[in-house]
Formats: structure tokens, sequence, C-alpha cells
């Protein structure tokens, strides 16, 4: 753009025009927010609906400032962002390798292949009771819960990654001699780094839901245990405001892996 | 430089056993450029694996002298994410001679064909001519003698086509190398080649074979020749087209 006096007119009301798109865009989905939040608010005051049961945007900011006075708001956000890090983490740090097992092992591949879609089937949320009698009622179970929902599919789309890489540059490298390892460290892992992107997305995702889900069965602390005790006491506040807390976090948390896919992928 | 002796050569799959090579006999001498032309699914691509060694004959021989294979492939398959630079000095990172020397010759052979520019460029920004170039050198740089080429200009569009044939010949002959071109494109193999091998139908043998020495060597020279049509014609025979 630094030398736009060269564009001619025609090439500048394009560009204009896509740039006047763009902010179209943008001021529609903080207008649809807005008009979101102020109906919500409206209705509540008007009692419209009940802000007993849907709360409203100024009870979830007097939540807020009250969780925040008694110091408990960074010490349950704290909770909950820890065992989602560490569980997507241990989910896309195992997962990985596992594919890269699998991927090295054609025989592997076959003999796992049927465990795998089983467990990929099965509704994780199942295990919970065998977990928390595994695994106590603490952090622990938490974490294990964010993993196992995370794991298979990260495991999967990886090795589906590594196996869609591309016929010709197999044949290559094996016309020059390269070994399964170099073919993995040179091609496969490169090649297949677009994929690793999206996987990391998907894991984001489910590390929130696996994490939540753990502290709905088991635990003592975080946005999850909120959610549930402010079900049980029905202060429908608290459950509002831990479930916006949930929105911004798992949003940020989504936007970081897709500034790390632009930095990365080109 | 290479020779096979009365190969045989048989796929086994789920459905049954492929006879895909019987009795083949080819050689090609040092500095030679042999061509080799069949019907579509006679098992051209088989002879070069053979040649490479990625597979080895069901009956037969094949004898070979300082045969270091080079392939080059239907596609180009340089990877996009390294620089021209990086994929010319692929195969030395893979055979461990990434010496400073090693290196050293293959981007003084960059250089020559005028790669200097774009060394540093990912492939993307590349014309398709200029990317077989690239492939090319690759092969070159790995320290190849003989050069399979896998029908290497079939992805191209025709006037690049015509340019990166001519491109890769004189980069071949210069270079002393002898090449192994298998093809379906008769007026390529007649361009290209100092020898034509014909081949049969399924399971493939040499049913004939022709030094093409008209011309200044050069493709442009061959494809203009009055012997450019007639050698065609019997060609097109042969092949039983």
């Amino acid at each position: 753009m630094k030398n736009a006096k060269t564009y001619s007119p025609e090439h500048m009301r394009y560009l204009k025009g896509v740039k006047r798109k763009k902010i179209l865009v943008w001021t529609a989905r903080a207008g649809l927010l807005a008009a979101l939040i102020g109906l919500w608010e409206l209705f509540a005051r008007l009692e419209v609906i009940d802000p007993f049961v849907t709360s409203s945007p100024s009870r979830v900011i007097a939540t807020l400032g009250e969780l925040y006075a008694t110091g408990n708001l960074f010490y349950h956000i704290g909770v909950t962002l820890m065992e989602t890090v560490t569980g997507f983490a241990a989910a896309v740090i195992v997962g990985y390798a596992v594919a890269v097992a699998l991927w090295m092992s054609e025989g592997a591949r076959k003999i796992f292949e049927p465990y795998i879609v089983v467990l990929n089937a099965l509704p994780k949320i199942a295990l919970g009771p065998l977990i928390i009698i595994w695994m106590g009622t603490g952090y622990t179970a938490i974490i294990f819960m964010t993993v196992i929902i995370a794991l298979i599919v990260c495991i999967m789309n990886t090795l589906t990654g590594f196996l869609q890489v591309d016929a010709t540059m197999l044949t290559l490298m094996r016309a020059l001699g390269a070994n399964k390892r170099q073919t993995l460290t040179k091609l496969v892992i490169p090649a297949s780094l677009p994929q690793l992107m999206n996987t990391l997305k998907v894991a984001v995702g489910l590390a929130w839901i696996g994490s939540v889900m753990g502290e709905y069965i088991v635990s003592r602390a975080g946005l999850g245990y909120l959610i549930v005790y402010g079900g049980q006491v029905f202060r429908l506040d608290l459950v509002m405001t831990a479930t916006m807390i949930l929105c911004a976090l798992a949003g940020a948390m989504y936007a970081l892996v897709a500034l790390a896919e632009r930095l990365l992928v080109k | 430089m290479i020779k096979f002796c009365s190969v045989d050569y048989t796929y086994h799959t789920l459905s049954g056993e492929t006879t895909a090579i019987k009795g083949l006999d080819l050689s090609i001498v040092r500095g030679q450029f042999l061509s080799v032309i069949g019907p579509s699914g006679c098992g051209k691509t088989t002879i070069l694996s053979l040649a490479a060694g990625l597979i080895a004959p069901t009956g037969g021989r094949i004898e070979r002298t300082d045969a270091r294979c080079g392939y080059m492939l239907q596609r180009d398959a340089l990877f996009p994410w390294r620089t021209v630079e990086g994929n010319i000095c692929l195969p030395l990172e893979i055979n461990g001679g990434a010496g400073p020397d090693a290196k050293a010759r293959a981007l003084a052979l960059a250089e020559k064909y005028g790669l200097k520019d774009f060394l540093k460029k990912k492939p993307a920004e590349l014309s398709g001519g200029m990317r077989q170039r690239v492939a090319l050198i690759r092969t070159l740089a790995a320290g190849a003698e003989l050069l399979l080429l896998d029908e290497p200009f079939s992805a191209l569009d025709y006037q690049t086509r015509l340019e990166v044939c001519d491109d890769v010949q004189s980069i071949i002959k210069s270079e002393k190398k002898t090449a192994l071109l298998v093809t379906h494109d008769i007026s390529e193999a007649i361009a290209l080649s100092d020898k034509v091998a014909v081949l049969s139908a399924r399971p493939a043998r040499v049913v004939a074979e022709h030094d093409v020495d008209f011309g200044d060597g050069t493709p442009k020279s061959r494809r203009s020749s009055p012997s450019f049509a007639p050698l065609f014609e019997k060609l097109r025979a042969e092949l039983g087209l």
C-alpha cells in the first residue's frame, strides 16, 4: 500500500470498496453484540423477562465486581485456565507422539485402528465415575478428563494429516534414499503443519469442554464449579457471569492459536 | 551404464498377479539419451523403478556401473515450505553430503543455469517451467549420473512444455549426463533422444529400437527436420496406433 499513488483510479475505488465492506462487517458484528446486550438489559429492566431467571448485563457486571472484591474472580479463572491449558498441551503433545508412532508402523496402525474408532465414539463423560475413583476429586481428575476428550481427536487428525502427504513427494524421498526418520522430519512434519494448526483449533474447543465437564462432575473451584454451584443455589447471575467469562477465554485461546497459525503457516 | 538382461517383473495384488514386464532387454551407454515409449499402462514407470533400484526384478538381472540415479517425476515435487536453495540442497541433507563442498557445487550449478536470483524464493513464486528446472538441478545436485525421467513434462501446458523440453535436454547434454526418459509422447521422444525404444503392450518387452541422429542435437532442429515426420509415422505404426 505504500506506493498507492501509482494505482489507477479504478484500482483505488476497488481497494476502497474492499475496505468499506470490511468496516461494514465489523460494525455489524459490534452492533449485533451491543444490540443483544442492550435488549437483554432493557427486557430485564422492564421485566418482560424475569431477571432472577435470565440475569441481566448490569447484574453480570455487579457479580463480576463482587467476585473480584472477594478475591475469587481470578482464583476461579486461574483454576479452570490451568486445567484447560495443561489438558490441551498434554493432549496435543501425546496425540502428536502417538500419531508419529502410528505413522511409522503400518502394522501398529492396522492393529490400533478399531480401538481408536471405538474410543473416539465413546462418550468420555461415561468414564466420569471411574475417573473420580481412580484419580480422586482434585485437579488431576479434571485434567485427565480434558486429555481423554481431546486426545483421540488429536491423534486422528494428526495422523490424517501425515497420511495425506503428496504421493509424488514421498516417491521423491524414496528415490533419494531417505529413511523413515528423514522422511518424517524433512517431509511429513512440515507438509502437515497446516493440518496440525487445524488440530490445535479443534483441540482448544475440546479442552474447554473437557475441563468444564470435569468441573461439573467433581470440583471445588473453577468456572464450571461456579456454574454448577450457581445453578444449585439458584444464583443465575453467577451462572451467567461464569458463562460470559468462559466465552471470553475460549475466544481468546482460539485467537492465540489462529495467530500462531498465521505466524507459522504462510 | 545400465543393462537390463531379459528382465521380468510381476506385481502381486489381492485380485491376482500381473506381469508388467517380460523378457525386457535394454541398455544405455554413458552419455546417451534414451527414450522409452509405449502404450499407456505398459509398465514404463516400472522400468524406471527397476533402474532406480526401488524394486528388484522378479526374473533376469540388471547390470549397472556407477549408476547413481536421480529421479525426475511427473510433477516437480518441490517442497513449498522450502526456498529454491533449500529444495536443491535436500538430496545432500538426506545423503549426509551436506558438507560445504557439495553445497557449493550445488549452488554453482544453480547459478550456472540461471537460478541465482531465485535461490531465496519459494517455489510458488516460480513459473511451471522454472520449477521443472529447479527439480532438474535438484536431481543433478545429488550427484546423479543417470537421470530417470518419468514423463517430467506431462503436467505442463504445451508452450511451457516445448520450452522446458529444450531446457532440460540442453542442461543434461552440457553436464554430460545419461538419461532414461519414459513417455507416451512420440514427438517428445524423437526430439530429445539419441535412441528410442518402443515397448509392446503389457507384459512389456522391446519391440523396436531406433537411433536418432538427424538435426544438430537440439530438440528444435529435430522438430523442424524433414526426417521427423517419417520416424514419427514409423513409431506410431510400431505402437499400433
